[in-house]
């Protein structure tokens, strides 16, 4: 099962067990892209897999994404917890047969020996209320600890995913400091310990997650945040609502924009339950809206020629 | 006679599902091929988590031949009739036979559906089972639309006998049966073809996998108590994490670590939720100190160092989540030690219950005053049980609770101890959900009756008020959970509680929510929801539902341990002879007098008088309803029910014996009138203790 490929050596920082699953697949055939310029929550807030698990056009991209959730701020103190931290996210479709082996190479890649780890995929159905999107699949367990999330997606915006992606995400920091053995973030090797300037995980991360923990905690400005949500949201319906076509004639849907407008509201939702002013009850509606805008979105994307729809249907 | 063998071979399949599964496997192969015409002398399944396997002994190698005999037209008949026929049989003419039949000479068609070849059959059966199941969830995967839990890599389905094995022709959605499976994914990736179940069997062991389920829980529970006994600790025996873990590996090796000493002061419940429930690990006691110090993992492999990475793997994250517990732990402690319980209760005013019924802290402080005005109701101090309200959701705050939802309450009795809070109202914090399940402890400390009842009564009242009331299977706020809550702690405790008489704990309730219209809280719609509770609690004790229908009818119904009383010696004395025959007499005796009432417009209800009983039997009724009157008043006054409905059977041979001499229609209207009095007395004593006109039969 050793991937013959991958450097069965000890990495020895953060940064390079992300270049060597960037390296591992792009040699895979994954188009590696680089992050989506905006907050989210999650790797999969990308459109590069939320908007492309749509449509029959076949897709294969890795990714990292610096994702945030704000009630996860510790203020830099916690070993394991950060409100910004980063996924790696990979997306084929159609999943291919071997996806399994594909991901256990990229273990091996990073420097996990296969033959003395207890590799186990435990049940876990991925399902995202925000986004109207759900699917089947484990956490991976490595010696126990979860490592990445393996979900075959059946649905994104209320559309059926015909053929099914494949999504592997690996939440980054933990499978470092796992790799690496450290057993408190902030003690990382950001870059080769032995680099003339060495910096740890802390030294890159612990002023900012301090900032934030107070913004997000206890200084975010609530009725600003909930106007923001409120303007993206009256945004993303302005877009979709408008004509197919342009002044100068062209076709063009903007299932993009919208969608950026889309993770906006569910950012600023992130941010105004980290406040602690949104009630369970609350909470469903807030997240019934972004799931409004989530699939209103998609409805626009399979209407482009990206989502799958033919050139003359488009132009049509 | 051959042997079939089918595995299903795919991607994790979740641990959960696999017993289920294996049923559903079998009773579909089993049914599929005996529909078809086949037997079988023995059916087995297995499971791991990426495979699925059916064993069948002695499965006929054929279908039997059938002929079925037809009966055709008259050979008179027209060309039309014969034509249509021969159609329908799909012979020619000269393959009919022509027999003698009552009418003349008729045509008969003998018709032979060939046996089919088992393989064959299995085919079809096989694929229509893949293709139809039953998974609670299943999934499609590429390009295709085939479903199946995970996704399906294989299909193993061959017949064997002494000759060999036989392939069972099948492609389902490109994935074509052979005879061949793999080994254990890591330690044994290679395929291997196979040629019946023993040689399947056999090799898979070879190649790391323990097919059966019960063995791998038999090795890993075998294992677990071999280690733990070395170091004179005990396992904590837990059957559903048990058979989880057989399900998630296909060669256990079972490994012992113990919990780092810094996190042994953690209270139990912390170390075990976050062990099962986070790693399934199975938690080992110390019985010298009485405290889970140990764990038990189980791997899915063997390695070249014999697990020392997996367990120092798996202890690192047993101590990374523990040390987030403990940082939890710690954090509430001093929160608590600086602000207090309620200090951290303070924080539910921020969060809300329902928009309409206002937020936590809110929804508490109702439950405060409930708790108070419920107290000397249940012998429970007012202050302390309004104490416990106040703290009885602070750890919902905790950091430990958002954590870990499930221990709520727990915590909250820890952090009162901290706070050095009465015992009862530690306790009371951690026992007011409850009873949640039917199988649940109820609560008996009154503090904690009193804070339990208020929390439920005030969840009940609240979502009456706003008319969330649960229809059908909808009850999204467990209402039905709460009135049998409420039923279970009055009963057990034997509270005299009136739910429906002002002020009652509903009416109050009401006013704490300042619900306009509280109407609803004496009307007897709340009522009537705990009588349904109530006849679906007593109906799984065995209690008719015409019996409770009968004590419901009677005045006090809202005081449910009086209804329950009454019920039970009404369903007792039902049981015996006596009883079931005062029930005829009774209702005889009332069946008469309702007739004459009606026709009479009059109510005869007083003055039945000896002096003017005519027959030894009339004034021997006179003469047993006195003594039972005497027993059943002061029995009734005790509200000794059994007692009064002992003395009311007696009254059956008496009330037999006067109908079978005396007519109650007679010449004399005086006598008449008087013998109506009788009757009314019967009826007015056996309407004591229940309705009995609701009684059956």
């Amino acid at each position: 099962m050793a991937n013959s490929d991958a450097p069965q050596t000890a990495p020895k920082s953060f940064q390079e067990i992300i270049l060597r699953l960037m390296s591992y697949w792009a040699s895979k055939g994954c188009a590696v892209l680089q992050p989506y310029d905006m907050e989210v929550g999650a790797g999969t807030f990308h459109p590069a897999t939320t908007l492309r698990a749509l449509g029959d056009k076949p897709w294969a991209a890795a990714y990292v994404q610096p994702s945030r959730r704000p009630t996860d701020g510790r203020y830099g103190e916690n070993p394991n917890r950060l409100q910004h931290y980063y996924q790696y996210q990979v997306l084929i479709k159609p999943s291919p047969p071997d996806l399994q082996e594909l991901y256990l190479g990229s273990l091996a890649a990073i420097g996990i020996d296969l033959e003395l780890h207890d590799i186990r995929f435990v049940e876990d159905d991925w399902e995202s209320p925000t986004l109207g999107a759900w699917g089947l699949g484990w956490e991976v367990w490595c010696d126990g600890m979860e490592v990445s999330q393996f979900t075959y997606f059946q649905q994104v915006g209320g559309h059926d995913c015909k053929p099914v992606a494949g999504e592997l995400t690996y939440g980054l920091e933990r499978l470092a400091m796992y790799v690496l053995g450290i057993d408190h973030v902030m003690d990382m090797p950001y870059n080769d310990p032995s680099a003339p300037i060495a910096l740890k995980y802390g030294d890159v991360f612990r002023q900012t997650e301090q900032e934030y923990s107070r913004w997000n905690f206890d200084v975010a400005d609530t009725d600003t945040l909930l106007r923001h949500f409120e303007d993206a949201e009256a945004e993303c319906g302005r877009i979709l609502a408008s004509d197919d076509t342009d002044d100068a004639g062209r076709k063009i849907i903007m299932a993009h924009p919208a969608y950026d407008q889309c993770i906006k509201a569910s950012h600023l939702f992130n941010l105004l339950d980290a406040r602690g002013v949104i009630s369970v009850t609350e909470r469903q509606a807030y997240i019934g809206r972004v799931r409004t805008l989530a699939k209103a979105c998609a409805d626009a994307f399979v209407r482009t020629e990206a989502g799958g729809a033919q050139p003359d249907e488009a132009a049509a | 006679m051959p042997d079939l063998l089918i595995e299903l071979f795919s991607e994790e399949i979740p641990a959960r599902m696999q017993a289920r599964a294996r049923a559903d496997l079998q009773k579909l192969i089993t049914d599929g091929v005996v529909d078809a015409g086949l037997t079988y002398a023995h059916a087995g399944t297995f499971s791991t988590p990426r495979r699925l396997v059916l064993a069948i002994e002695g499965l006929t190698a054929n279908s039997p031949t059938l002929r079925e005999e037809r009966k055709g037209p008259r050979t008179d008949a027209p060309e039309k009739a014969l034509d249509g026929f021969l159609r329908a049989t799909g012979l020619s003419k000269d393959q009919l036979e022509i027999r003698d039949d009552k009418k003349g000479q008729v045509y008969f068609a003998t018709i032979e559906r060939p046996g089919r070849p088992a393989t064959e059959i299995v085919a079809e059966v096989l694929e229509h089972a893949i293709r139809n199941f039953p998974w609670p969830k299943s999934m499609r995967w590429g390009a295709g639309s085939l479903r199946w839990v995970r996704p399906l890599h294989s299909i193993l389905a061959i017949l064997s006998d002494e000759a060999g094995a036989t392939i069972v022709p099948l492609d389902v959605d490109g994935i074509t049966a052979g005879d061949s499976t793999r080994g254990h994914r890591f330690m044994a990736p290679d395929a291997f073809t196979v040629g019946g179940f023993e040689s399947y069997a056999r090799q898979l062991k070879l190649a790391k996998v323990m097919l059966d389920p019960a063995e791998r829980a038999d090795t890993i529970w075998h294992d677990a108590q071999q280690m733990a006994f070395a170091k004179g600790w005990e396992v904590v025996e837990d059957k559903g994490l048990l058979s989880e873990v057989a399900g998630l590996v296909e060669w256990p090796v079972t490994l012992m670590g113990q919990i780092d000493d810094e996190f042994l002061d953690l209270p139990p419940e912390v170390l075990q939720t976050s062990m099962k429930e986070h790693q399934k690990f199975f938690s080992v006691k110390n019985p010298k100190t009485g405290r889970i110090e140990g764990f038990v993992t189980v791997a899915n492999r063997e390695t070249a160092d014999h697990g020392a990475t997996i367990l120092a793997g798996n202890q690192k994250v047993l101590s990374a989540r523990l040390s987030d517990a403990k940082f939890f732990w710690e954090n509430d402690q001093r929160m608590i030690k600086t602000h207090g319980l309620e200090g951290m209760a303070a924080g539910l005013d921020a969060v809300t219950f329902h928009n309409k019924l206002g937020s936590q802290g809110a929804r508490i402080r109702r439950i405060e005053s409930l708790a108070r005005e419920i107290a000397p109701l249940v012998g429970a101090s007012p202050d302390l049980a309004a104490e416990a309200a106040r703290v009885a959701k602070a750890d919902l705050r905790s950091e430990m609770v958002y954590e870990f939802p499930e221990l709520q309450g727990v915590m909250g009795r820890y952090y009162a101890k901290s706070a050095s809070l009465d015992d009862r109202v530690a306790d009371a914090v951690r026992d007011h959900y409850a009873p949640l399940g039917p199988s649940d402890d109820v609560p008996s400390e009154p503090v904690s009756v009193a804070v339990a009842l208020a929390d439920k009564i005030d969840t009940l009242t609240g979502f009456w008020a706003i008319d969330e009331k649960p229809t059908g299977s909808k009850d999204p706020f467990a209402l039905r959970r709460a009135a049998l809550g409420v039923i279970r702690l009055v009963l057990e405790n034997g509270l005299r509680i009136k739910l429906n008489t002002r002020p009652s704990p509903f009416s109050k309730a009401a006013e704490l929510i300042g619900t306009r219209d509280d109407s609803f809280a004496d009307t007897n719609e709340i009522l009537s929801f705990f009588h349904d509770r109530l006849k679906v609690f007593l109906k799984d004790q065995g209690i008719r539902h015409d019996v409770i229908d009968a004590v419901l009818a009677m005045p006090g119904s809202d005081d449910l341990t009086l209804v329950v009383k009454r019920a039970e010696a009404l369903s007792e004395t039902l049981k015996t002879e006596d009883g079931a025959n005062l029930i005829q007499g009774f209702k005889r005796a009332n069946n008469i007098l309702t007739q004459a009432e009606e026709k009479d417009g009059v109510e005869y209800s007083f003055g039945a008088d000896v002096k003017f009983a005519e027959t030894p039997e009339e004034k021997a009724l006179f003469a047993a309803l006195d003594a039972a009157e005497s027993q059943i008043a002061p029995a009734m006054e005790a509200e000794d029910f059994a007692a009064a409905m002992a003395a009311m059977a007696s009254l059956r041979s008496p009330i037999d014996a006067f109908f079978e001499a005396v007519q109650i229609n007679t010449d004399s209207e005086v006598i008449r009138r008087n013998r109506l009095n009788l009757l009314s007395r019967i009826r007015q004593i056996c309407l004591s203790v229940a309705d009995l006109t609701k009684i059956e039969g």
